[in-house]
């Protein structure tokens, strides 16, 4: 039951982009077309469920142990870093079309602060190693919703007449505005 | 370019928010009041300036092939002071704004101005490089935070000045949106003139 409500809660009610503001940049950046938001939500994917499983155990055995949990934020984003260099490497390697598909987002996931804040929010909100993949995994899952929602709903901005000033950026955070609005919809789901 | 200039530029013509749009979590997630917008923005300026000194002192030392993480661990190190700092001595604002303090190593501000400024250009300008970039940062936070209090809950710097609520929706997660889309779109109708 727990975990049923860790998926719904960090899918849709405290969805990651738009109640939590993590991982904006992307959410602008690659939200044009929707194959290329897919490609990002997989990579994120892939990665933050990664990344949550290998900062949780290095917070338990190695900086808890030795008392240095105020060296977290440096010893996170490194591991991270390192992280998704190496899948960018073993990718490469053992499945090209992969490698294709996901290749060019890799690198700009290390500075998605979804990932980073997926690994520092399992640690503080104090679940187990079984608990943080679940909600790391959902977390990922609700970027990946937020995105390719907002990237369907931009390819139809091509055909409409948007005022010069507000093409671009500013269009595209009204319309997560609004989306955001109707996420709030969700709130009171889970307590 | 003159060194007045270099501290201006990160206000309007080159300013990370508003012109650039980098750094767009902290500034959606803590301008919900003006003084936590400004004390983010602040806190981001310190980073900005130490990691920038530091980062154009030791350009010739690090060597290429290893310059992000070097940056990023530089970088790191000034955002573990700021926290730990924040903690002792302003504990209310270090609450409210949270995961976002620990979140500064990720802002694509800091990193770009290290790759793009700090790595190739002496300390002097680096470090008024940094404070005008941390600026221009604070001073977008600070609009966007003003904005939203005044709409959302109908006071400004803590002082309420209306009865009853705001336009509640400003304060929340959606709000901030709609209000930083139409503050960029408000300054691309400024340039243009």
């Amino acid at each position: 039951m727990d975990y049923i409500l860790i998926i719904i809660s960090a899918l849709i009610v405290n969805n990651v982009v738009l109640a939590q503001f993590l991982g904006i940049c992307p959410f602008l950046g690659v939200s044009n077309k929707v194959n290329t938001a897919m490609g990002m939500a997989g990579a994120v994917t892939f990665v933050i469920v990664l990344a949550t499983m290998v900062t949780y155990l290095i917070q338990v055995y190695i900086l808890d142990k030795l008392g240095i949990a105020f060296m977290q934020t440096i010893t996170f984003i490194l591991v991270i870093a390192a992280l998704v260099q190496m899948v960018e490497i073993i990718l490469k390697k053992i499945s090209q079309p992969l490698y294709q598909a996901l290749g060019i987002f890799l690198p700009l996931i290390t500075t998605n602060c979804a990932v980073l804040g997926v690994a520092i929010l399992v640690i503080k909100k104090n679940y187990n190693l079984l608990e943080g993949v679940v909600f790391g995994a959902s977390t990922a899952l609700g970027f990946g919703l937020a995105l390719i929602i907002l990237a369907g709903i931009r390819e139809q901005f091509e055909l409409v007449d948007i005022p010069k000033g507000m093409r671009g950026v500013p269009i595209s955070l009204v319309t997560a505005g609004i989306l955001a609005l109707a996420f709030m919809g969700f709130t009171g789901i889970v307590k | 370019m003159n060194q007045l200039q270099n501290l201006t530029k990160g206000l309007l013509k080159e300013n990370p928010i508003l012109v650039l749009v980098l750094g767009t979590c902290p500034t959606l997630a803590t301008t919900s009041s003006s003084l936590n917008g400004m004390g983010m923005g602040i806190a981001t300026t310190f980073v900005l300036i130490g990691s920038n000194v530091v980062i154009s002192l030791l350009a010739n030392v690090i060597p290429d092939k290893v310059r992000i993480p070097s940056f990023i661990v530089i970088i790191a190190s000034f955002v573990t002071i700021v926290d730990l700092v924040m903690q002792a001595y302003v504990p209310d604002l270090y609450k409210t704004l949270g995961i976002f303090i620990p979140l500064i190593v990720v802002n694509c501000i800091v990193l770009g101005r290290a790759e793009a400024y700090a790595s190739k250009n002496p300390v002097l300008s680096s470090f008024i490089d940094g404070l005008g970039m941390g600026l221009g940062f604070t001073v977008a936070l600070g609009i966007l935070g003003a904005f939203r209090e005044i709409v959302g809950s109908g006071s400004i710097f803590g002082h309420k000045f209306i009865e009853g609520d705001g336009i509640l929706v400003f304060i929340l997660a959606p709000g901030a949106f709609m209000a930083l889309g139409y503050l960029i779109a408000l300054v691309n109708k400024i340039k243009k003139t």
